[in-house]
C-alpha cells in the first residue's frame, strides 16, 4: 500500500512535468506575438521590443521554458502581465471560493442525483424511473449559462428570493481568515454573513450542480442494476431479508465504486474551474481567472493555473484510489 | 448529544443574524456599479479602463477635463502658463490640499509622481513599467520643483497638445509618503487627494471606496461607492434591474431596446473618443498596393458604394453614430461643416467609369479578428462592406489574421483594404491627425497610417498646430486638417462607438465623458439628496 502511494505520487509528478512541457509549447506555438497584442494599437516598434524584453520573448525558447521550471519547483507560478501580483497568490485567494462552490454543487448533486439513481434501479421501467431518467437526460444537455440566467431571473428578479451573484452582499461585512467564507462566518460568529454566504451559494450550485447531478443520477442507476442482478443479491432475497435492506446492505455497497469514481473524477473537473457558472454568477474563483487571463493573453497566468488544474485533478484521482481500498477490500495494491 | 450541538448552534446563528447589523449601513448613502475588475490602482501603471474608471474618483490630476467635455480646466494647477518658446511650462499649485493618508500635496508630490515614470534611476521606477509615458509623454525631458507651490515642466519639443496630456490618468499625482511606504505593492494601496477614498479592493468581487469628508473642493453627495465585478452583461443587467447594483457599463446591445421600456432605468450613451474606419491603402511602397486606390476617384466611389447608415443600425444596433470625420464630434476641432460622401451606388459606379474600371475591380479587404471597443463586429461589418462593394462591381474577398499578426501586417501594408479603428489617449486631435493620418506616421512596418496616406500638406498643418499654443488656431488649423482628409478620401470613416451606461431612473448627477472616465462625485440619489 505503502509502495503503491509512493508510485502513484512519483507518477503524479511527472504528469505534471509532461503537462508544464505541453502548456507551456501550446502557447509559444498559437500564433501572435503576445508583445504585439499587448501594445494593440500603438505601433511603435520600439514600444514593441521593449515590450518583448520585459516578458524574456526575446531569449530562446528552451531557455524561457527552464527559467519557468527553475520558478516551479521552488512553487512560484510567476507572476502576472496584467495584475503583476504573484500568481500563487492569486490562485490561492481564489481557490477557497472555486471549492465552497464545487462542494456545494456536489452536494445538491448527490442529494438529488444519488437517490434518484437507486430508485430507478430499483424500479426499473416504472414511471418514476422514466421521470427521474429524463430529467437526468435533461440536466446533462442544459446549457449551463442559460441555467444559470434563468435561475437568475426566477429566484432573483421575479420571487426576489435570492441574491444574483457574488460571494457575499455588498452590505454584508466578513472578515476573512481561511477565505472559506462559512468557514470564516463561523470563527468570526458572524451570523449575518453566514446565511448571507449560504443564500448566495444556493443558485450557482444548482446551476453548477446540474450536469454532475444527471451524471450521477445515470451511473448510479446502471451500476446498481449490475449489481442487483448479482447472484449473492438473488441469494439475499432467497433468504427472505427485505428488500430494504437487500438494497442498503448487499447492493448499494458494490455499486458505490464506479459512483464514487465518476464522482471524484466530476469534483475534480468542478475545482478546476467551472468557467460558465462564475463567469454568469460573478464568482470569483479559478475560472473566471483563466478565462480572463486568456482574453488578456496573460501566457504566464495561463500557464501557471493549468499546471494548479491539473495538479488539483490529480490529487483528487489519487484519494479517490486510495479511498477504493477502504471500500472494497478486493482490491489491492501491489 | 450532537443534535442538541446543532440546535444551539443554529440557535446561535439566528440571534445574530437578525440582531440588527443593518441599521447602521442604512443611514449611509452607499452607490453600486457593475463593471468589470480593476487590473492595478496605480494610474501611471494601467492601460485598461476598468482599472482608470476606478482610479478617476480617487486621484486627481493637475489639470482635468470640464464634465461632459474635452476642453482642459484648472484641477490642482490653479493656473499654468507656456514659456514663448513652448518649451518651459510652469504650474502653480493649489495650497490647501492634502492627501488622503495626510501626506500635504505640494511640487515635492507632483515630482515624484512625474519623474518615477521618466526617470530610470528613479527609486520607484523598477515598480512599474510605465506603458503610456512612453506612448504619450515622450517630450517631457524633466519635471522640477521650482517652490513648494510651483512646477516646472521642460519639454524637448514644442508640443501644443501637451496640456490635454496632463489631463490624463497616467499623470495623476499620488502620495508619495504611500507610495514608498508600499512600493512594488502600492497598485493595490491607492492614495491620492480626489473625492473619494479607497477601502479595499477584494479582487474579482469589488472595491470600495469612501467619501473624502476633507476634499478640497466640492465634497460627494454619496457616502461610499462600491464598484461590484460582474463580468457578464446579462447578468449586470439582472442585478440592475433587481436593484442589487445602481448602475452598469456595457449593456448587450440586444438588451437595449427592452431598457428604454422599462421604467426603472434610464441609459445614458454618448460618442466616445474613438474611430473605426475602412483603410485604402495608398503606399506605392507597401507589399499590398494595388493601383486602383492611387486614384482617388476610386477611393470616392467606394466611399458612395457603403450604406454606413445600415451598418450602425443593423450591426453596431445603435451604439455608434455615422463617421464623417476621423475625430469624434465630441472632440474640440470636430469639423462639422464637411458634407459625407452619401450612400449613392450609381454615383460609384459612375466614378468607378470613371476612373477606367467600368467593371470593377478585384481586391482583399481585410477586418480584424477581435472586437475592439470601436467596432463589436468586424468580421460582419466586412461582410456587409464585402456586398455594397458587390453591388458596384468591386470583388473583394475577405482576408483575416489572429490579432497580432494582422496588426503586424497591416503595420507593414499587406492590405489593400483593412478595417481598423483607434480608441484616442488624451482629448486633441493631434492624437487622431497625427497617430492615423499623418506621413511621419506612415513608415512602412510600423505604421499608425495604415492607409499609408502622405499629403504634405496635412503634414505641415500638423506641424503648425503641434506649435501653436492658441486653441482658436489650433482649431482652424485641424478643421483643415478634415478638409484635406475628405477630400483624399483615405479612409472611408465607418463609426465613432458610442458609451453606453444604465442606471436606475433615481439616480442622478452622473456625467458622461467623451473620455470615457466616470466620475461620481456628483452623482446621488433622488430624493435622499
Amino acid at each position: 500500500m505503502k509502495n503503491y502511494i509512493l508510485r502513484r505520487i512519483l507518477n503524479l509528478f511527472f504528469v505534471l512535468f509532461l503537462v508544464s512541457i505541453i502548456i507551456f509549447l501550446l502557447l509559444r506555438l498559437a500564433p501572435g506575438d503576445p508583445a504585439k497584442v499587448i501594445a494593440g494599437e500603438h505601433s511603435s516598434p520600439e514600444i514593441i521590443e521593449e515590450i518583448r524584453i520585459r516578458l524574456g520573448l526575446d531569449k530562446p525558447l528552451i531557455t524561457q521554458y527552464f527559467i519557468w521550471f527553475k520558478q516551479i519547483l521552488r512553487g512560484n507560478l510567476g507572476t502576472s502581465i496584467q495584475t503583476r501580483d504573484s500568481i500563487m497568490k492569486e490562485l490561492l485567494l481564489r481557490f477557497p471560493n472555486t471549492f465552497e462552490l464545487s462542494v456545494f454543487a456536489m452536494i445538491f448533486a448527490g442529494l438529488i442525483g444519488f437517490p434518484a439513481g437507486i430508485i430507478s434501479a430499483v424500479r426499473r421501467y416504472s414511471f418514476l424511473d422514466y421521470v427521474s431518467m429524463f430529467i437526468a437526460l435533461l440536466g446533462v444537455s442544459m446549457p449551463v449559462f442559460w441555467l444559470g440566467i434563468m435561475l437568475m431571473m426566477i429566484f432573483g428578479v421575479k420571487l426576489d428570493l435570492l441574491p444574483i451573484g457574488g460571494r457575499l452582499s455588498v452590505y454584508t461585512s466578513l472578515k476573512p481568515i481561511t477565505h472559506f467564507y462559512l468557514l470564516d462566518s463561523l470563527i468570526t460568529l458572524n451570523g449575518r454573513a453566514f446565511i448571507d454566504t449560504l443564500k448566495h451559494l444556493i443558485l450557482p450550485s444548482i446551476a453548477l450542480g446540474t450536469i454532475p447531478m444527471a451524471f450521477i443520477a445515470r451511473i448510479t442507476r446502471s451500476s446498481m442494476l449490475d449489481v442487483l442482478n448479482q447472484d449473492y443479491i438473488r441469494t439475499a432475497k432467497s433468504k427472505g431479508l427485505r428488500q430494504n435492506t437487500v438494497i442498503r446492505k448487499h447492493a448499494l455497497k458494490n455499486a458505490m465504486i464506479p459512483i464514487l469514481t465518476t464522482a471524484g473524477t466530476i469534483f475534480a473537473l468542478l475545482m478546476g474551474g467551472a468557467i460558465l457558472t462564475e463567469t454568469v454568477f460573478s464568482w470569483p474563483g479559478i475560472g473566471k481567472y483563466v478565462v480572463q487571463a486568456v482574453y488578456a493573453r496573460d501566457y504566464p497566468v495561463v500557464q501557471g493555473s493549468v499546471l494548479f488544474i491539473a495538479f488539483l485533478i490529480a490529487v483528487t484521482n489519487l484519494t479517490v484510489d486510495i479511498l477504493y481500498a477502504y471500500l472494497d477490500p478486493r482490491i489491492h495494491y501491489q | 448529544m450532537k443534535k442538541i450541538l446543532v440546535f444551539v448552534l443554529v440557535g446561535m446563528f439566528v440571534t445574530v443574524a437578525f440582531a440588527g447589523c443593518k441599521t447602521a449601513e442604512k443611514a449611509l448613502v452607499t452607490f453600486v456599479f457593475a463593471k468589470g475588475d480593476a487590473v492595478r490602482l496605480d494610474p501611471a501603471d494601467v492601460t485598461d479602463g476598468e482599472s482608470i474608471t476606478v482610479m478617476d474618483n480617487i486621484f486627481e490630476g493637475l489639470v482635468k477635463y470640464k464634465p461632459g467635455s474635452t476642453e482642459v480646466e484648472p484641477n490642482l494647477a490653479t493656473s499654468w502658463e507656456p514659456s514663448s518658446d513652448g518649451l518651459e511650462w510652469t504650474f502653480y499649485l493649489r495650497k490647501d490640499v492634502t492627501f488622503h493618508d495626510g501626506t500635504p500635496f505640494n511640487a515635492d508630490a507632483v515630482v515624484f509622481s512625474f519623474e518615477r515614470q521618466r526617470d530610470e534611476n528613479h527609486p520607484f521606477h523598477k515598480y512599474g513599467e510605465w506603458d503610456y509615458w512612453g506612448w504619450c509623454f515622450g517630450e517631457i525631458a524633466k519635471t522640477e520643483k521650482v517652490d513648494d507651490y510651483t512646477v516646472k515642466i521642460t519639454l524637448d519639443t514644442p508640443f501644443a497638445p501637451f496640456i490635454s496630456t496632463m489631463a490624463m490618468f497616467t499623470v495623476f499625482v499620488v502620495s508619495p509618503t504611500s507610495a514608498n511606504e508600499w512600493g512594488g505593492q502600492w497598485f493595490t494601496h491607492p492614495v491620492g487627494t480626489g473625492p473619494f477614498t479607497f477601502v479595499e479592493w477584494v479582487k474579482g468581487d469589488h472595491i470600495t471606496l469612501e467619501k473624502n469628508p476633507d476634499y478640497w473642493g466640492e465634497k460627494a453627495k454619496i457616502d461610499k461607492l462600491i464598484f461590484r465585478v460582474i463580468d457578464d452583461p446579462s447578468a449586470r443587467l439582472l442585478a440592475l434591474t433587481k436593484g442589487e447594483v445602481h448602475g452598469m457599463e456595457f449593456p448587450n446591445p440586444d438588451d437595449l431596446e427592452n431598457i428604454k421600456n422599462n421604467p426603472d432605468l434610464q441609459i445614458l450613451s454618448k460618442p466616445g473618443l474613438s474611430v473605426g474606419y475602412l483603410a485604402m491603402n495608398m503606399g506605392e511602397d507597401t507589399p499590398g498596393y494595388q493601383e486602383e486606390f492611387g486614384d482617388v476617384r476610386v477611393r470616392r466611389a467606394i466611399a458612395h458604394a457603403i450604406n454606413k447608415q445600415d451598418i450602425i443600425d443593423y450591426l453596431y444596433k445603435g451604439t455608434a453614430i455615422v463617421a464623417k470625420n476621423p475625430i469624434p464630434p465630441t472632440l474640440w476641432g470636430y469639423n462639422d461643416a464637411i458634407q459625407d460622401y452619401e450612400y449613392n451606388p450609381e454615383k460609384a459606379r459612375e466614378l468607378l467609369a470613371e476612373a477606367g474600371y467600368p467593371d470593377g475591380f478585384k481586391t482583399n479587404l481585410w477586418a480584424m479578428p477581435v472586437s475592439r471597443p470601436y467596432m463589436f463586429d468586424p468580421t460582419k461589418i466586412a461582410t456587409a462592406i464585402q456586398a455594397d462593394l458587390a453591388k458596384v462591381g468591386i470583388d473583394a474577398e475577405i482576408v483575416s489574421y489572429d490579432w497580432g499578426t494582422y496588426l503586424d501586417k497591416t503595420d507593414n501594408g499587406e492590405h489593400a483594404m483593412c478595417l481598423l479603428g483607434w480608441t484616442g489617449d488624451y482629448a486633441d486631435p493631434d492624437n487622431f491627425l497625427y497617430v492615423l493620418l499623418d506621413p511621419d506616421s506612415a513608415t512602412v512596418g510600423s505604421a499608425g497610417n495604415v492607409a499609408f496616406y502622405r499629403n504634405p500638406e496635412v503634414h505641415r498643418l500638423n506641424m503648425e498646430a503641434v506649435t501653436t499654443f492658441d486653441l482658436a488656431k489650433r482649431t482652424e488649423l485641424y478643421k483643415q486638417v478634415q478638409v484635406l482628409v475628405h477630400e483624399d478620401v483615405p479612409w472611408v470613416t465607418l463609426a465613432h462607438a458610442t458609451q453606453i451606461l444604465v442606471f436606475r431612473s433615481n439616480v442622478k448627477g452622473f456625467v458622461l465623458y467623451p473620455t470615457g472616465d466616470y466620475h461620481f462625485d456628483a452623482t446621488y440619489f433622488e430624493g435622499e439628496g
